[in-house]
């Protein structure tokens, strides 16, 4: 029995969050393990460093058409004798995962943040207010894992690429047009976050926080109200009913913490407020913390770190 | 436009998380349950919509549960569903409640199936995917936008660095998200409307047991919070490189 993992690796370079599935794949399988993708993309080689010994493509496949991809990674398993399918818990791996546990009667852990013990898999639950161990019965197990869950791995030689060649049915579900979101850091992969809520004001303040994101390398994001009042886009709206990140670095600027805000950004490793308002419940969720004026503190902290990347 | 819509019970946003029986079982003391949001909002509401401007067809909502979610479903009748059906089984895993679901509408002749993007309480997102599956439909997962128009759906989803925009014929399982619609507040005449609504309890269908969740925990206590003057706010950003090492 053996370890495959699928990834999507449309991009224009390997995605961190697949390199680190292959990583985790790698890690159960205790050794090399066979990585499943689709479309163009090419360097699939170097994902032999992160413990794939072969990747096999289906060149033809395009759009995120779940029965096409299901059939490509049950067809795979098969011929491998995989009893472990290891997904990205990312849109396409919510795509895709659900179907192949469907049909391989298998149980699916949505979002493993960790290496398991013994059969059982820990994810976040509650959005993030708590954890919880799944165990898995099933012969067959479909284990999504949570991007920024484990290190990536380097340590592993090169793959060789093989191109799937068998027939995957017509697609049912077609792409009719691909919109690129403007320039700067698309937020659910962000490592870096600068956010902002209601103590801006308005929309027309916002160049300050753009600024510091800009000079930190951040993605901007903000919170429901400013979402929901249109100063923002609402892809940008973290939070328990927006996207969750779990960035490195979440800056949360004139944003009080609700419940529902921390349980999106809770996971975040460091996490700093500001806010002109001391009682504000998201310091006791903070590890840095500045009571004061966003249009005091804010240009103070664009200036500092402009002299840090004059520094480096 | 026949449509259903999956909707579960969850604890409301604001409720304290705590578990009891040694941290194997949410402790449901005291708190308040909702329809989750991401089914009520977004699913269920854009079902309506879709209804509505067709100006004909049904919206349905499925639920796997005890006789303890009935007033959560009825709040569903209450925004505007037409008929509630109840599985009478508790929910303990994805697939379980996905061949529940799989099990009722297989030969109802559905032309929608819309899940919310996840439940707030287990956070899968798993559900919609298997009931697809199970049904050999084709699925899309997190769609932000929804239209219907001569037996086409346009879809569009949020993806890295953009949106993407796709089309597929129905029948059709989507899993929803923020975006798709507006939260309805339901009025007076809708919660007088919903007592007399039909709630259909039907009995629960065999299914796989392939998972279960065994025990829960609470994150670790936050260490204390560091505090910097504002008028040395850039203090921050230096202990932000050489203390926390993010930057």
């Amino acid at each position: 029995m053996s370890t495959i993992v699928f990834i999507d690796t449309r991009g224009e370079k390997l995605p961190k969050a697949a390199q680190e599935a292959v990583t985790y794949a790698s890690k159960l399988a205790g050794g090399p393990v066979t990585a499943i993708t689709f479309g163009g993309a090419s360097g699939l080689e170097a994902l032999g460093a992160q413990g794939a010994s072969k990747v096999i493509v289906a060149r033809g496949v395009t759009a995120v058409d779940g029965q096409q991809l299901t059939k490509l990674v049950t067809d795979v398993a098969a011929k491998e004798g995989a009893n472990t399918i290891v997904f990205v818990h990312d849109g396409t791996g919510k795509s895709v995962a659900p179907r192949v546990a469907a049909k391989l009667k298998a149980g699916h852990v949505a979002g493993a943040i960790a290496l398991p013990e013994g059969d059982k898999f820990k994810r976040n639950v509650f959005s993030g207010k708590a954890q919880a161990w799944l165990q898995v019965s099933s012969a067959t197990k479909v284990i999504s894992v949570m991007p920024n869950s484990i290190p990536v791995g380097k340590d592993g030689g090169s793959a060789t690429v093989e191109e799937y060649s068998g027939d995957l049915g017509p697609a049912r579900i077609t792409v009719k047009e691909v919109r690129k979101a403007g320039a700067g850091v698309p937020l659910p992969e962000a490592e870096l976050v600068v956010s902002a809520g209601r103590g801006m004001k308005g929309p027309e303040n916002w160049g300050m926080v753009e600024e510091l994101a800009k000079e930190l390398g951040a993605a901007t994001a903000c919170s429901r109200p400013v979402a929901d009042m249109h100063w923002r886009p609402h892809h940008e709206h973290v939070g328990q009913t927006g996207v969750a990140i779990r960035p490195n670095l979440y800056i949360a600027i004139g944003i009080s913490g609700a419940i529902q805000h921390l349980a999106g950004v809770n996971q975040s490793k460091v996490i700093c407020v500001i806010n002109n308002d001391p009682e504000a419940p998201f310091f006791k969720a903070a590890d840095y913390g500045i009571v004061g004026d966003a249009f005091h503190v804010l240009p103070k902290l664009v200036e500092a770190a402009k002299k840090l990347n004059a520094e480096r | 436009m026949k449509i259903l819509v999956l909707l579960s019970q969850v604890p409301d946003t604001t409720a304290r998380i705590a578990f009891t029986n040694g941290n194997t079982q949410f402790d449901a003391n005291g708190v308040t349950f909702i329809v989750n949001p991401y089914d009520e909002w977004y699913a269920l509401v854009r079902a309506l919509e879709l209804k509505e401007a067709a100006g004909a067809g049904s919206v349905t909502t499925i639920t796997v549960g005890g006789a303890d979610t009935d007033a959560t479903i009825r709040k569903g009748l209450a925004i505007g569903a037409d008929e509630a059906v109840r599985v009478d089984a508790q929910p303990t895993e994805a697939l379980q409640v996905a061949e529940q679901v799989a099990a009722y509408a297989k030969d109802k002749g559905f032309d929608l199936i819309i899940a919310g993007k996840e439940t707030i309480d287990h956070n899968g997102g798993q559900v919609g995917g298997m009931v697809a599956e199970l049904l050999d439909l084709p699925y899309i997962a997190l769609a932000s936008k929804l239209d219907v128009a001569a037996g086409k759906a346009t879809i569009e989803r949020d993806v890295p660095g953009g949106v993407e925009v796709l089309e597929a014929s129905l029948p059709l399982v989507l899993s929803a998200a923020k975006g798709m619609a507006e939260q309805r507040i339901p009025n007076m005449r809708g919660i007088m409307a919903a007592r007399t609504k039909p709630l259909t309890v039907i009995p629960a269908a065999t299914t796989d047991n392939v998972a279960a969740t065994t025990s829960f925990e609470l994150p670790p206590a936050k260490g204390a919070v560091k505090m910097i003057p504002a008028d040395e706010a850039g203090k921050l950003i230096e202990l932000l490189h050489n203390e926390a090492k993010v930057i």
